[in-house]
């Protein structure tokens, strides 16, 4: 039986490291590709709801209107709510719920109408000016997105997704609890359920490395791209 | 050749409509550099971007050798808007590329090869004095230089109208006179017309030969540069004449009421020179003709603009009152302006 006092937390020899790097692997996939989904997906949905807003088309404010409802609702659920609710539509989507695959679906909906409101902030945050230039000048709209919004709007793009994807690391440690594998599967089952803390603190150093990365790697794109000063 | 015709553009605000722009009649011929003047709130912004699509008139059209901009749409307006090159105050320039590729921008747009867009961008770089600078970003640059990208950036399509919306309003003097120094230097290089609007009347006698004096929505005053300097009707425009030719009226009517209370015995006259007499000698070989008088000169100014000089002379005469009418007589014969302001 192990110790339950604080020596525990430095039994290192009860470590499965093999089990350990497994498990950092799946939460970095999962981090990396929730990330390019949310990144996609909310820098579309951030520009919808910017195209559309004031518009003077009823159709178009009626979209709007919804891409914004959707967006408030699903940023508001709590995550862990999130994940059991959506539970028969992940089944029905990556045909089982367990596994690092099945966390897929609700660490998405859950950042991607997260960082579609940053994204919509950074567009509202260009001087318009910038776009009357280019409209001046005979731009399509598509044009303007690609051109002018986009490459303008690309620091807070950037630092706007490496605070999203800190928030889905802390997403998919809540999604390992409930068997999505990952390091917070891992502290959960094989560090809280067997007693066992020295487990449950490597999978912290690691995830706290993890999370020093991004940061580091976000603020050095930023500082790369940003040429406004 | 550009024409309003019965322009009106009406604002539905909350506080009811605003008269933006109300019947506007104005041409403007190729070549010409016209400036349309006026204090903020008069207009000049919606009525310029008429010129462009960027806002519609509410009613009467605007035309551009002939093609009615007014009821364009779709890709029939934005080729229009390639041959229409725009500056602005903050000069609108994209910060995340460099000068080469802003000024590559617009020929992005119009969709030409990027090789041709790069060879354009350069030489244009070069006839805007920024060889050398080509890769550097607009951070990294003066306001003067930021504003010669953002002509270089709307010449790049080989425009044939130049739109300059305010483009001198946010640079110091120097500065402001070496860009206008550019447009000038543009208009005469590529015959392109510009139409330059600003509150400022300095970049109108620099640079403009026609003006128009916006107030309230309307034109209330338009001519050759020069016709309007000589002669304002409207009480905007003597505002806006005064603080160019006069900057210091009051100044001198402290000095002339000084001047008759110090020298009462003297003749104090104003002259008023326009265009190639103030090249001429006049008052000294006024001065040769009537030897036995003196002459003090209290103030004056003489301003360059395109269209030849302008400025006034304050000047007391004291001597022989017969030799005084007869110099009186002698300028006017040279159709030079003169109002005694007081005599003995």
């Amino acid at each position: 039986m192990n110790d339950q006092g604080l020596s525990s937390y430095f039994q290192f020899s009860n470590v499965d490291w093999g089990n350990m790097l497994t498990s950092t692997w799946e939460t970095l996939w999962l981090t990396i590709v929730s990330m390019i989904v949310v990144a996609i997906l909310g820098i579309a949905l951030g520009l919808l709801l910017f195209e559309t807003t004031d518009s003077h088309n009823p159709l178009v404010r009626l979209l709007n209107w919804v891409v914004a409802l959707f967006v408030n609702v699903f940023r508001s659920i709590p995550f862990i709510i999130l994940i059991v609710l959506l539970l028969p539509i992940t089944q029905k989507l990556v045909g089982t719920i367990i596994g690092p695959r099945a966390a897929l679906p609700s660490l998405i909906i859950s950042a991607a109408p997260f960082y579609a409101r940053m994204v919509e902030l950074a567009f509202h945050e260009l001087d318009h000016g910038v776009v009357e230039a280019a409209e001046s000048m005979g731009a399509t709209r598509w044009q303007i997105i690609r051109k002018v919004l986009l490459p303008e709007s690309m620091p807070a793009l950037v630092s706007g997704i490496t605070v999203t994807t800190i928030s889905l690391i802390g997403y998919t440690a809540m999604a390992g609890a409930i068997g999505a594998g990952g390091l917070g599967n891992l502290a959960y089952q094989d560090g809280f359920q067997s007693n066992n803390n020295a487990i449950t603190l490597v999978a912290t150093v690691i995830i706290v490395i993890i999370v020093f990365i991004f940061q580091f790697l976000g603020d050095l794109a930023v500082k790369h791209i940003d040429k406004r000063a | 050749m550009i024409e309003f015709k019965d322009v009106t553009k009406t604002f539905a605000t909350k506080q009811g409509a605003v008269h933006a722009v109300q019947d506007v009649n104005l041409s403007i011929e190729d070549g010409h550099i016209y400036g349309i003047v006026g204090y903020s709130g008069a207009g000049k912004s919606t009525l310029v971007r008429m010129l462009n699509g960027l806002e519609t008139p509410t009613s009467g059209s605007v035309d551009i050798d002939g093609v009615e901009i007014t009821v364009l749409t779709g890709t029939k307006l934005r080729e229009q808007r390639h041959k229409i090159g725009m500056i602005f105050q903050h000069f609108n320039l994209l910060w995340s590329r460099t000068v080469l590729q802003n000024i590559m921008f617009p020929l992005e747009i119009a969709g030409q090869s990027k090789a041709a867009a790069q060879k354009k961008a350069e030489h244009l770089a070069d006839l805007v004095g920024l060889a050398g600078r080509e890769q550097a970003y607009p951070s990294e640059l003066s306001g003067g230089q930021k504003q010669r990208v953002g002509i270089a950036r709307a010449l790049a399509n080989d425009p044939q109208i130049l739109l300059s919306d305010e483009a001198t309003s946010a640079l110091d003097p120097q500065t402001t006179d070496e860009v206008l120094d550019l447009l000038l230097d543009i208009n005469k290089k590529l015959n392109l017309t510009i139409v330059l609007i600003t509150h400022e009347m300095h970049v109108i006698r620099k640079i403009a030969d026609h003006v128009a004096v916006m107030e309230d929505g309307k034109i209330v005053e338009q001519g050759p540069v020069l016709e309007v300097f000589k002669r304002p009707k409207q009480a905007v425009t003597k505002r806006f004449v005064n603080e160019e030719v006069t900057p210091s009226l009051h100044d001198t009517t402290a000095v002339v009421e000084q001047l008759v209370a110090k020298y009462p015995k003297g003749t104090i006259v104003q002259l008023t020179f326009h265009g190639d007499q103030a090249k001429l000698p006049i008052v000294s070989e006024m001065l040769k003709q009537y030897g036995n008088l003196d002459l003090n000169i209290i103030e004056g100014n003489i301003h360059q603009t395109q269209e030849g000089a302008i400025g006034s002379l304050y000047i007391q005469i004291t001597g022989d009152p017969a030799d005084i009418d007869g110099a009186l007589a002698y300028l006017q014969k040279l159709r030079v302006e003169t109002e005694v302001l007081n005599r003995e």
